[in-house]
């Protein structure tokens, strides 16, 4: 009876070494040596994994960040200029700060705005939708209005206003990954400069038809009349296949355009005042009255001189 | 004898063809067409024409784009009036030509007549510069140029041309009203294929639910054998009724008995699959010098009161048509450009018809009404019903987690659209919608990588040289 016992846990025992002896070995002949800074700037980043960097993930970025040279096409969206500099710290290298984005929903075609010209009954899924065809209004550009971009959110930054029917991006949330523009069939949603306090002017239609059937599909639309363009004194504003498009890194947020825009397709967000559209309409027109009077008074001038030059040749 | 079929799949919707009495009609010429510049697979054709140009009938107003793409003509004779963008019946923009009808002023070099041409003197070349010249399309649904289809690739020959006659779809009756009042062109048609493709035999599929289709083209058939040595080895074909039997593979496995791999062509097993339709144009671009400037349209569904078949020139407001039948019944709920199974609902009737416009199918609400949504019950109806051998519950799974890469290993790439998976779901999911979504994604993709690794190639061996 003893001796069964003893033999059995010497052979157990005996295994238990031999196996543990095995283990240890083939570990010591596989093992993966990584760069210890690896985890040390993987723990730096945010964890969300959302692939806003352009890499799978976190792991992924700081391992391609730590084989980098420098940190020039690294930049983690998410976590911003402070994951940042933590992570170049922890590398001794330099970062360049960007301005923080945020998601911009170009777009404003609500159920009120846009009338449903058709009725759509197939898959609940924007893709789907676009592959099959223009959309149920008018406008074959804008919104679709079946939430791609929400479900692709990672950090329920969108939801989807039942009364407009349009995504609505909450900023405090957004964190600028770019997962709903990449969703979004149509390419209307824009990662653009969150500004100043956040304030930040742009226009909400991506529209590429003519004035006049883009105003019957859609009323809030932009119909590339160029009033923005013309008013805009900071050259912020270009015109391309009928839709204007405000350029952030040049706009001074003055909110011109915005009171100028014939169908209101111009959107100033989170500014401390509301904008008073008929003092600034005033104003600019003004300004534009004086400017037309200096330049036919400057041509008048040159008139006179040029006659009185030629007075003078004929007298001469 | 049993009847011959496709073996992989497929459905049985109640055939519903209740405009199949309505005799050809041609519909009177719209005041405004407008002809799309791409109407056919493949790059959009180059406008030759500019606005206030006076056109006529026939006269070439745009050429192709690149080798595959087809002559477009004018279908009406008058003066161009612009050359834009305009909302076709899914409502997104298409290049078009608008033309405003004045007279009906023909080129004086199209045979006009009636007398059916059954000498066929040319050679296969000078055939498929005739057919290529002509516009002449696919006019199945896919809209294939029929001059590319017609050049097999070096290395590959035909064994046998089949002429589709199935018109498996519900509804639709154009095919068979042409098989029935232009049987002896579709037969010389035939023969002129035949002969471009140099090939000794050629069968006419036509499904058994158009028995006097069928009769009527072995009369036809049988008493234009003596003409020449093109009309022999013409056989007619009667295939059982199965949906989709006019889909280009289904047809050559239940003619042929073979089977065309993944990714391939039906050249592949020597065949080369047309319409009848399409062998209805080319007897006319060649024997008639007539290009493809209208095509039959028809026009059902059981609550529109006046059924017709229509030839309609190409380019005409589809309102136009539907006005010429009365508008657009009251409880219609949704339009179909086709039929009800590939056809796509239209969203714009200001649109004109095309080459490839087979049909206008009016249905209710009732009839159109999609069940709701529930979970998959696994219960495999779908990869029964898939004539392709697919798995419609895995693509849509796939295609909903976004895996490109899985969906390419399952052969997304093969499904034919042809809609039996959706039709015999009980779970009511959308399996169509979200796997052509798939499909198309996948096919990007490929194509992608293929145009890249060409480029890479071509790198390289500039590199060697």
């Amino acid at each position: 009876m003893t001796t069964t016992i003893i033999w059995t846990i010497a052979i157990i025992s005996g295994l238990g070494l031999l196996l543990a002896l095995t283990l240890y070995l083939v570990a010591q002949r596989f093992k993966v040596v990584e760069d210890p800074r690896i985890e040390l700037v993987e723990k730096a980043m945010p964890g969300a994994n959302c692939g806003g960097c352009g890499f799978a993930g976190c792991h992924a970025f700081a391992d391609s960040a730590v084989k980098a040279p420098n940190l020039d096409n690294h930049y983690c969206p998410v976590g911003g200029n402070e994951t940042m500099k933590k992570v170049a710290e922890i590398l001794g290298y330099e970062v360049k700060e960007k301005a923080p984005m945020v998601a911009v929903v170009r777009c404003n075609g609500t159920c009120e705005a846009r009338p449903r010209t058709s009725e759509y009954d197939g898959s609940i899924s924007c893709k789907v939708k676009a592959s099959l065809y223009a959309g149920d209004t008018g406008c074959s550009f804008g919104c679709l209005g079946c939430g791609d971009c929400v479900a692709a959110c990672k950090f329920g930054a969108l939801s989807m206003d039942p009364v407009t029917g349009l995504p609505v991006v909450d900023e405090e949330k957004c964190t600028a990954c770019g997962a709903c523009a990449k969703a979004c069939p149509k390419a209307i949603i824009e990662l653009r400069k969150k500004g100043p306090r956040g304030m930040r002017e742009y226009v909400s239609c991506v529209n590429k038809d003519k004035g006049p059937s883009v105003k019957k599909a859609c009323a809030n639309a932009c119909i590339g009349c160029g009033i923005c363009q013309k008013t805009c004194t900071h050259d912020a504003i270009t015109l391309e296949n009928n839709v204007a498009y405000i350029d952030f890194e040049k706009c001074k947020l003055c909110r011109e355009c915005e009171a100028m825009c014939p169908t209101g397709a111009i959107h100033g967000v989170n500014f401390p005042k509301p904008l008073d559209k008929e003092v600034v309409k005033a104003r600019i027109l003004e300004r534009q009255k004086k400017a037309r009077e200096a330049a036919a008074a400057a041509a008048a001038a040159e008139a006179a001189k040029v006659a009185e030059v030629k007075k003078e040749e004929s007298n001469g | 004898m049993a009847r011959r079929t496709f073996s992989i799949g497929g459905v049985h919707p109640a055939d519903s063809k209740i405009s199949r009495d309505c005799k050809l009609e041609y519909l009177p010429i719209a005041p405004t067409v407008y002809i799309a510049l791409s109407q056919h697979i493949g790059a959009p054709a180059k406008p030759v024409v500019a606005v206030g140009d006076k056109v006529k009938v026939g006269q070439v107003i745009a050429e192709p784009g690149a080798f595959m793409s087809a002559y477009i003509h004018s279908s009406v004779s008058g003066t161009v009036k612009s050359i834009g963008p305009r909302k076709d019946l899914s409502g997104n923009n298409q290049m078009v030509v608008e033309i405003a009808v004045e007279g009906d002023e023909w080129m004086e070099d199209i045979d006009r007549t009636d007398t059916l041409v059954t000498d066929i003197p040319q050679d296969p070349k000078a055939i498929i510069e005739k057919i290529k010249l002509g516009g002449v399309v696919g006019l199945g649904g896919a809209t294939f140029p029929t001059h590319v289809k017609l050049s097999p690739p070096p290395g590959k020959t035909c064994e046998m041309l089949i002429i589709n006659g199935c018109e498996c779809e519900p509804y639709l009756t154009s095919d068979f009203r042409t098989l029935l009042e232009k049987g002896e062109q579709v037969v010389v048609g035939t023969a002129i294929i035949k002969k471009a493709l140099g090939v000794a035999k050629a069968t006419i599929a036509i499904e058994d639910n158009k028995l006097e289709a069928i009769e009527h083209i072995t009369k036809v058939v049988e008493s234009l054998k003596a003409k020449g040595p093109e009309y022999s080895g013409i056989e007619v074909l009667s295939l059982m009724k199965k949906y989709p039997e006019g889909g280009e593979k289904q047809l050559i496995d239940a003619v042929m008995h073979r089977q065309v791999k993944s990714g391939g062509l039906p050249i592949d097993v020597g065949a080369v699959v047309d319409n009848v339709c399409t062998a209805l144009a080319v007897y006319e671009a060649v024997q008639k010098n007539k290009p493809l400037i209208d095509n039959s349209v028809t026009v059902t569904g059981e609550c529109f009161p006046k059924q017709a078949n229509l030839i309609v020139r190409v380019g005409t407001p589809l309102n136009y048509v539907i006005d010429y039948l009365g508008g657009v019944p009251k409880d219609a709920a949704k339009v179909i450009s086709g039929g009800p199974m590939m056809g796509k609902s239209i969203a714009n009737l200001e649109a004109a018809t095309m080459k490839g416009t087979g049909g206008l199918l009016f249905l209710t609400r009732e009839q159109t009404k999609r069940m709701p949504e529930s979970s998959c019950i696994r219960c495999g109806k779908c990869a029964d019903a898939c004539p392709m051998g697919l798995e419609p519950f895995l693509l849509n799974r796939l295609a909903k987690a976004g895996d490109t890469d899985a969906l390419e290993a399952n052969a997304v790439q093969d499904c034919i659209m042809c809609g039996c998976c959706l039709y015999s779901c009980p779970a009511g999911i959308p399996l169509l919608d979200v796997i052509s979504q798939a499909r198309g994604q996948v096919m990007g993709i490929m194509r992608a990588r293929a145009a890249a690794a060409k480029a890479a190639a071509e790198a390289a061996k500039a590199k060697t040289e």
